[in-house]
């Protein structure tokens, strides 16, 4: 990538230019520099600009809104006239339900790592070697993933009632002891939602972490396994501390879709057995005492600390674990 | 042990090993106790289409016997699965085009451009991954009301674009970057202006990655469902997965029934993905590889 060097003289004292050092090309400047300055700038403009408003309109200006509206108690029609303060965050805090909901998210978070990590690297790894119907095998794994959660909902739940097929297969098992009311009994439901989490998931997992290995070198391993080491070694010494930026961007996916975790709650449990199933989540309490009882200020405050919390534990882990990887793909910020 | 040839990707760790033969029957066996886990809820709504509430009732873990297609027949003959469809699907196309095109404009400035505050808008986009829709949903929803596209596909469409963006642009960045600078000079010898690069070389050689977004945005937005709950109340605009809810609450005693409407609205997501499958997964290698 030297050609910054070559024929083209590097517009890189153009006001074009940033001080950076990576891969990017360096446009040719035209002779006249200030007209290639102007049509460069409107060239970007024209490009990035539609994507910019779209992302600033509803991505950006939304996070804006919901903060602006958390310090109002307002019923989602007309200017929001009463101004509360800080009353709606206090309330939030103060509302056991709303604790609830963060111990569950809290405990979904580190179950989904403990559950699916591990399960999801020996998978890979089994599934990373030539198999007869290998592309197959993978697209079956990936087919949860692709359901959609309302389908993925609706099946459980059916399947998991007290009538339903789960408890029918056990009785005919001859293993009636075992049946169980897997919704709504508090002591269980929480390891049903982590169970259908992770069935629908792990795929995603095993994908990621097969894209991963795909991408280190077979060299290496051959290397090691010549020098005496045995498979697990190889594993141990090798594969895994090359795949471990892959493991760090699941594990912060996976982190940040626990703190949101909605669709499959609110669907199969519904916003008031949730929280008496012990399911509940900081996303279904904000849609069942935000939208759902009118009270939008208050949904948006909750909406704030949602994401509060997101933003923190994102940039701890950012700062703390992603940093590794310089040029990972969501640590891109820090490029310059 | 047999050398790759340089074209194809490694795809084994290693097979020079004795265990390694234990290792690909255990592989086996554990792919398919693993599938067998995958496809069994799969495999019950699929088939609990095919029975009847009495036999559901009787035995809710059999076979159909006798099958019955009474329930996907009155499925597929009714209008609203249907509209759902529709819905779906101008919902799910519009949203593709929408991220691949904006999606692929700014990334080809970002991969290709050098200007001050690329740092920063990088940034900005790439942060929005960390805002899910979830936390932008209540504002979103008064944002859309004053747009006036409260039950309009319209108003799901142009934030399921705007949320789409960031994984686009992450996925997409790469994918340009890797263009050679070589074609882009002599394009350029040629007499070609940037845009001219753009849409003659760009387009044409990044197809793969944009293959990749576009399959992720359309099944994204096929089994989006918050967004759809806050926007569309009416049942004319609902989208399948609305959809599928409204019916199996309304038809909440007929299980058969909703059963094949379930499995009836899950397969052009199953058909899409298995179609385009590895172009997914060289997508999100892509993406980690950064």
């Amino acid at each position: 990538m030297s050609v910054r060097e070559s024929a083209v003289p590097a517009a890189s004292q153009t006001g074009l230019a940033a001080n950076e050092g990576s891969a990017a090309t360096t446009l040719p400047s035209s002779p006249r520099r200030g007209r290639a300055d102007w049509r460069g700038r409107l060239e970007i403009a024209l490009l990035v600009g539609p994507a910019l408003a779209m992302f600033l309109a509803f991505v950006i200006l939304p996070v804006v809104m919901a903060a602006y509206y958390g310090f109002f108690s307002w019923q989602g029609f007309g200017p929001a006239t009463q101004f509360v303060g800080f009353k709606n965050y206090i309330t939030i805090i103060q509302d056991p339900t709303f604790q609830q909901a963060l111990a569950h998210n809290g405990l979904i978070v580190v179950l989904s790592l403990v559950l699916q990590g591990p399960a999801a690297i020996l998978l890979a790894l089994l599934l990373n070697r030539k198999l007869r119907g290998q592309s197959l095998i993978r697209v079956l794994i990936f087919v949860p993933y692709v359901i959609s959660e309302v389908v993925v909902g609706t099946g459980w739940s059916l399947i998991l009632q007290t009538q339903g097929a789960l408890n029918g297969a056990l009785d005919k098992l001859g293993l009636g002891t075992l049946t169980q009311d897997w919704l709504s009994n508090p002591d269980i439901a929480l390891w049903t939602l982590m169970f259908i989490i992770t069935w629908k998931y792990i795929g995603f997992a095993v994908i990621l972490f097969l894209a991963g290995l795909q991408g280190i070198p077979e060299e290496l391993s051959e290397a090691a396994a010549i020098d005496g080491a045995s498979y697990w070694q190889v594993q141990r010494r090798i594969t895994l501390p090359l795949l471990a930026p892959t493991l760090r961007i699941w594990a912060f996916l996976s982190i940040i879709g626990a703190l949101q975790l909605f669709d499959l709650v609110y669907i199969i449990w519904g916003q008031y057995i949730s929280s008496t199933a012990g399911t509940s989540t900081m996303a279904t309490y904000m849609v069942t005492n935000g939208r759902n009882a009118g009270n939008y200020g208050y949904g948006n405050a909750v909406a704030v600390v949602l994401f509060l919390i997101s933003l923190v534990v994102a940039l701890v882990y950012q700062r703390w674990v992603l940093r590794r990887d310089t040029e990972g793909a969501i640590t891109g910020g820090k490029r310059r | 042990m047999t050398a790759m040839t340089a074209g194809t990707p490694a795809r084994t760790i290693t097979k020079v090993r004795r265990p390694i033969r234990w290792g690909t029957a255990a592989a086996y066996v554990v792919a398919v106790v693993v599938i067998a886990l995958m496809l069994a809820p799969v495999a019950y709504i699929i088939l609990g289409g095919f029975r009847t509430n009495s036999q559901i009732t009787a035995d809710p873990a059999a076979l159909p016997g006798p099958w019955e297609l009474g329930n996907y027949l009155a499925v597929l003959t009714g209008g609203i699965f249907w509209q759902e469809v529709l819905n779906s699907t101008i919902a799910a196309v519009a949203t593709t085009a929408g991220v691949v095109l904006l999606g692929l404009m700014a990334s080809y400035v970002l991969a290709r451009y050098r200007f001050r505050g690329r740092g920063v808008l990088y940034a900005t986009f790439a942060a929005g991954l960390m805002f899910p829709m979830t936390v932008a949903i209540t504002p979103l929803y008064i944002v859309i009301k004053n747009l006036g596209l409260m039950n309009s596909l319209g108003g799901i469409i142009l934030p399921q674009i705007a949320f789409a963006l960031p994984t686009t642009i992450i996925i997409m960045v790469p994918f340009l970057k890797a263009i050679p600078d070589e074609i882009q000079e002599a394009a350029f010898i040629d007499g070609c202006s940037r845009l001219g690069f753009f849409f003659r070389m760009v387009i044409p050689l990044a197809m793969p990655g944009v293959v990749t977004v576009g399959i992720l945005a359309f099944i994204a937005s096929w089994n989006s469902y918050l967004l759809p709950l806050f926007i569309l109340n009416d049942d004319s605009t609902f989208t399948l997965p609305l959809g599928v809810q409204a019916f199996s609450s309304q038809y909440s005693v007929d299980t058969a029934r909703v059963l094949a409407f379930t499995s009836l609205s899950m397969i052009p997501a199953l058909i899409f993905f298995s179609v385009f499958e590895r172009r997914i997964v060289g997508g999100l290698t892509g993406a980690v590889k950064g």
